[in-house]
Order: structure tokens, then C-alpha cells, then sequence
């Protein structure tokens, strides 16, 4: 049973009437429990949720400090190409639009790997756009095996493969993924994809499965906040990797949640998240799921972020581009989304210390 | 006279062992070192980078420590191998805390692949502290394969819920003819304590301290603790009795030594 089948036996309409119901007692209950289960999560994400957020904020941190520590893990993402077959209307990437597209090659690959290791970073995470034919699988190794020698692990963050193809990048040293499934609502998710191999939502949905199978050590899953509603996105990201950490025990499972951000396109998000509702969907995962890793990329202002960081987040991005190649070449294009936190490595890793937090820049 | 823990043909007097991970910054592991009298602390070979200068955790850690290298993120016999090999290559010296965990909810060690590690490991040289679930046939397993000493975690790691796998951690000290480190877990003084006065040979902890809002004094408590449990061990504790003693014994009417 892969998570599509456990996504479609889970009744939707019933979470969204729970969330209705959930009182604050419910909400004080799920805090007290040892083991939160569905309906304790329900409670967290819910409305009453909202009227308990600071116990919610205590809680969180509590267990974020005795399970990761004061240890924030630093990253950074470095775009390879941004050919892309896809249409996602949200998405800067979009083949409609008329950007520059390219594709590093393995010497640009190799001075941007240069230019971010000199930051002391030791975690690199990859990205593609959609384009199996230029973005392969073989081109997606070969860069791993210019950056191995530079980076103690390399995540990819590309188009959803088959078990083959993690197998192959899993060989060439790439041992963790992401996947945003961007949103879990079969209904919403498709006039949102119209065209290009993105469409098929259960491809894309089991590819963590595909990853874990293969052998992945670090599995992450995600929902882009502003899609369609968050609480029933965040239960069903909440639900994905609760299933992915029983279903594969010796996977590292993490969660991003990422809010949808300016693109080239003007898409204008359906659904508001506010920075409440962003702390109460990251609260209650982090009291759901203790042990699992929580994701806060650039997308988020530098304030925010600053405070974010006691709250359960144990990963975040430093010194990020997302234009493809922008270190070395000075180059730049309009990148996938507009960041709202370009600070360096340095001064993250300043602003974690002044925090009371280690940067974290080697984990394995 | 002198109460020593010998591993690994190293002399110990302090019986508390510390972690190295969580805490807000690795500057601090020197005065937790210094502050609990612990002469041993595990660091994860994951996090070392001999390249990373100040920033590496190794640069930290008090010359006169022994260092034992912990394979934390192998997830086979043969990745702790691996770990292993790297943290004696990069010149961690020869003692090495096999840690295979393939339980990412509880953490929860794999003891087989432990075994299957230690042999491996044992045969080539290494001090192998085994970190497992409190279990006594692999307790004999790893003890068989070369272990220096075993590793019963007293809760799941991190957790702080102290001595909850008491029976099965007292059962391998009455059993096992090697030092039993009661490891993880431990999340009070009182409960490093409590498995020091059951004849555990040393404790180690980590997230207790760390996580503590004054590491430095939590870490100078346990170490207190710690000898407070030894010592209490040495001395032999009284019986405990379910019942005051009656002052009319029942067989009192019997006279002579067997009403007292």
C-alpha cells in the first residue's frame, strides 16, 4: 500500500469537520499526549488550535530542543538548469514563459561548487526543472560526482523519477530528496498542472515511496502553502510523512513548508497564509511527529525566520540563489520564486549563535 | 583503595560519560568536561570536519579526554564499519561506540547489526563499546564478539525518561562479565544515580545536559551523582524490607535466637 491508497481512504470532508469541532480542550489534550495520534493532530491544526498557540509555540520548542538540540542544520540549493516541460501556473519555471533557460555544465557546476563550499557548507540540495531529456538522470549524476568533492551529502529536489532512477543518483552519491507534492487535493492539484508530465498526480505522490524504497537515507515532503487550504494540506503533508516514517523506518523524514512566493507570471495565491497560521501548522508538526526534521527555506523574511527558529525548524537555507548558476558567473536570470532572505552563510551562522543556536554545517 | 573502570586497557576514575550533541554551542563542552569530571566523551564522526577549523567539534574536546567516536547514522553492520574506519583514519585513536539505528521514530538500536559490527570491528583492533536494547542474549552476543563494553539504553534516546528498561539492564549486570554503561535516557541526576547503585560500570548522558538551561551545573550534578551511586554500590546497600519489624514477634513465645 503505497500513500496514494492510505490519502484516499482518509475522508477529507470528516478532517475539515473536525477541525470545526475541535475545541480547546482537545487542543490542551493533543498537547498532553504522549503519543499524539490523527485526531490529536486534527486539534493542533484546527481553529481552537489558533486560540492556543503560545502553549503550542512552548510545546513545540520543548521538543524541538530535546530531540535536535539548540543545533540548527545550515544548507543551500543550487539551481542546475531551469528547462522545464511543465505549466504550472504558479510556478517561474513554467514552459509558457519566455525566460532564459540553461543548463550548467559540469565546469560551471564545478566553480559553483567552489564558490558555496568556500562558505563552509557541507550540504548541498539540487534542483532541475521538469526536463527529463536535457535534466537527466545521467546529467543529474555526473554533477554529484564533480560535487562529492566538495560536499559530505547531496539532496536532489527534481522531477519525480522511478525507483530505477533514485537507485541510479542513490549510486552516484545523492542519498536525499524532496518532493512537494505541492498540493494533496487530487480535485485542486489538477487545474493547476494542466499540462506536461507534472499532471500525473500519483506519480508524483508516490515518488517519495520510490526514493525510501530505493534506499534514500533523507526523504522530505512538502505542500506550497497558498494553493488550496492549508489545514487540510498541512493534515495531509502531516499524514505523508507520518506514513513514510512507519512505512520506511530507517529513512530520516523531514517536512518543508514553503509559502508560495512572487514568480515570473504573476500568479496570485488562492488561499492566505499568515505568518499565526504558518507558526500553528509548524507547532503542531513538530508535536505530531517529535523526531522528524522541519524545512524553512529563504521564501521566508529574515525576522520571521529569526523567530521561527526555536519553534521546530531544524533545517534552513543560507546564502540561496535561484537562478541557475548565479554564484560564480555573477549571471543571473529571474530565478524560480523571488527569496525574501538573501543573508549569507555567515550571517545566519551569526544570527544562530547570537541566538543561542550552533550552526550546523557537517551531519554526515 | 582505589576504585577504578578499566576499558580497553584504559584506567578510568570517573564513571560518567558525555555526549556531544545538542548543545548551543561546542564551546561549551570543555567546562561540561571539566565541570562533571567525565574523562570520556562520544562524538558523532558524522559531525567531525577536520577541515572546519574552530568549527570542527574535535577542536573542543580537552586533550586529556578519551575519545570515543560514535557511528550515529550508520544504518548497517557494514556503514558502521565504514564510520568506523574513517574516525581511526582521521586519528580518533582506537575506540569506537557502534550505534546502527534503522528506527527513526524511537531510535531504537539494531542489535544484530551491532553484533555483526563488533566482530568485525573487535577482530581489527577496536576498544567496540556496544550501544544496544536491553536485551541479554545479545548482551552474550557482542560480549562474544569482542565488545569492551555493553551499552543498554535506560529509555529511547533523547527522551530523557529515565530507567525505564531497569529489570532488563539489572539482569545484564548480574550476567555479563563486562562493564554495562547504562546509556540514553537518563534524563535526572537521581536516575544516573539509581543504575550506578545497581552496579551499572558508568553512565553516559547527553541530552539531559545539553538541553539543560545551565549545562554546565547539570553537568557538574550528574558527575556528582554519579559518584554518589558508585559509592553507594561500594558500601552495599541495606536490605530493603516490605514490613517494620513487629515488636511482638509472632514467635517471640519461642525464646532464644529465633524470635531475636
Amino acid at each position: 500500500m503505497s500513500f496514494y491508497d492510505v490519502l484516499k481512504s482518509t475522508d477529507m470532508a470528516a478532517a475539515a469537520s473536525a477541525f470545526e469541532a475541535a475545541t480547546e480542550a482537545d487542543v490542551l489534550r493533543a498537547l498532553a499526549s504522549e503519543r499524539p495520534n490523527r485526531a490529536d493532530f486534527l486539534a493542533l491544526l484546527s481553529p481552537a488550535g489558533a486560540r492556543q498557540l503560545e502553549a503550542m509555540a512552548r510545546r513545540a520548542h520543548e521538543l524541538t530542543v530535546q530531540h535536535f538540540g539548540r543545533a540548527i542544520h545550515l544548507f543551500t540549493p543550487l539551481y542546475l538548469a531551469n528547462h522545464c516541460v511543465n505549466r504550472c501556473v504558479y510556478c517561474g519555471f513554467n514552459t509558457h514563459h519566455d525566460i532564459y533557460r540553461r543548463q550548467l555544465s559540469l565546469e560551471e557546476v564545478e566553480a559553483e561548487a567552489r564558490c558555496i563550499a568556500s562558505t563552509g557548507l557541507k550540504h548541498i540540495l539540487l534542483l532541475t526543472g521538469e526536463a527529463p531529456k536535457t535534466s537527466s538522470v545521467e546529467y543529474m549524476a555526473d554533477c554529484a560526482r564533480v560535487l562529492a568533492k566538495y560536499f559530505a551529502s547531496i539532496s536532489v529536489e527534481v522531477y519525480p523519477l522511478d525507483q530505477a532512477g533514485y537507485a541510479r543518483l542513490l549510486e552516484a552519491g545523492i542519498d536525499g530528496m524532496t518532493m512537494f507534492q505541492e498540493v494533496y487535493d487530487e480535485a485542486a492539484y489538477l487545474p493547476l498542472h494542466p499540462g506536461g508530465p507534472k499532471r500525473d498526480y500519483r506519480f508524483r505522490l508516490e515518488a517519495p515511496d520510490r526514493a525510501c524504497a530505493a534506499g534514500f537515507r533523507q526523504v522530505g515532503v512538502g505542500a506550497l502553502l497558498g494553493l488550496h487550504d492549508w489545514r487540510l494540506e498541512a493534515f495531509s503533508t502531516g499524514l505523508h510523512a507520518d506514513y513514510l516514517q512507519s512505512a520506511y523506518p530507517s529513512v530520516e523524514v523531514s517536512v518543508s513548508v514553503p509559502r508560495i512566493r512572487p514568480q515570473t507570471g504573476g500568479f496570485q495565491p488562492k488561499v492566505e497564509v499568515t505568518d499565526r497560521d504558518l507558526v500553528q501548522y509548524i507547532a503542531a508538526l513538530r508535536i505530531f511527529m517529535p523526531r522528524a526534521g522541519v524545512t524553512l527555506s529563504s521564501r521566508e523574511r529574515p525576522g520571521l525566520r529569526d523567530n521561527l527558529l526555536r519553534l521546530g525548524v531544524t533545517r534552513m537555507s543560507a546564502g540561496v540563489s535561484t537562478s541557475v548558476g548565479g554564484r560564480a558567473s555573477g549571471q543571473s536570470d529571474p530565478g524560480q520564486f523571488e527569496i525574501s532572505d538573501d543573508r549569507s552563510v555567515a550571517e545566519m551562522a551569526a544570527m544562530f549563535t547570537s541566538q543561542g543556536y550552533q550552526p550546523v554545517y557537517k551531519d554526515w | 583503595m582505589s576504585d577504578t573502570l578499566t576499558i580497553g586497557g584504559r584506567e578510568l576514575t570517573s564513571r560518567l560519560f558525555i555526549g556531544s550533541g545538542k548543545y548551543s554551542s561546542n564551546t561549551l563542552i570543555p567546562a561540561v568536561m571539566e565541570a562533571s569530571g567525565a574523562q570520556v566523551i562520544t562524538v558523532a564522526v558524522r559531525r567531525v570536519d577536520p577541515e572546519a577549523g574552530q568549527e570542527n567539534i574535535l577542536a573542543h574536546v580537552p586533550k586529556s579526554a578519551i575519545l570515543m567516536p560514535n557511528t550515529s547514522g550508520a544504518r548497517t553492520a557494514q556503514e558502521a564499519v565504514r564510520i568506523a574506519r574513517l574516525a581511526r583514519a582521521a586519528g580518533c585513536g582506537d575506540w569506537v561506540k557502534i550505534e546502527v539505528i534503522n528506527d527513526n521514530r524511537y531510535l531504537l538500536p539494531d542489535n544484530f547489526e551491532t553484533v555483526k559490527a563488533t566482530e568485525i570491528l573487535a577482530a581489527e583492533g577496536f576498544t567496540v563499546l556496544c550501544y544496544m536494547s536491553p536485551d541479554l542474549a545479545a548482551g552474550r552476543r557482542m560480549v562474544e564478539a569482542g565488545a569492551a563494553a555493553v551499552m543498554p539504553l535506560g529509555a529511547p534516546i533523547g527522551t530523557n525518561r529515565g530507567l525505564k528498561t531497569r529489570e532488563m539492564v539489572r539482569i545484564m549486570i548480574e550476567e555479563l562479565d563486562v562493564p554495562i554503561v547504562v546509556d540514553a535516557g537518563i534524563g535526572r541526576p537521581s536516575e544516573a544515580c539509581e543504575a550506578m547503585e545497581m552496579g551499572a560500570a558508568a553512565v553516559l548522558v547527553n541530552t539531559a545536559v545539553a538541553s539543560a538551561a545551565d549545562p554546565v551545573g547539570m553537568a557538574r550534578a550528574f558527575g556528582r551523582a554519579v559518584a554518589a551511586g558508585r559509592e553507594a554500590w561500594l558500601a552495599g546497600p541495606g536490605a530493603v524490607s516490605e514490613l517494620a519489624r513487629a515488636s511482638s514477634p509472632l514467635t517471640g513465645f519461642l525464646g532464644g535466637i529465633s524470635g531475636e
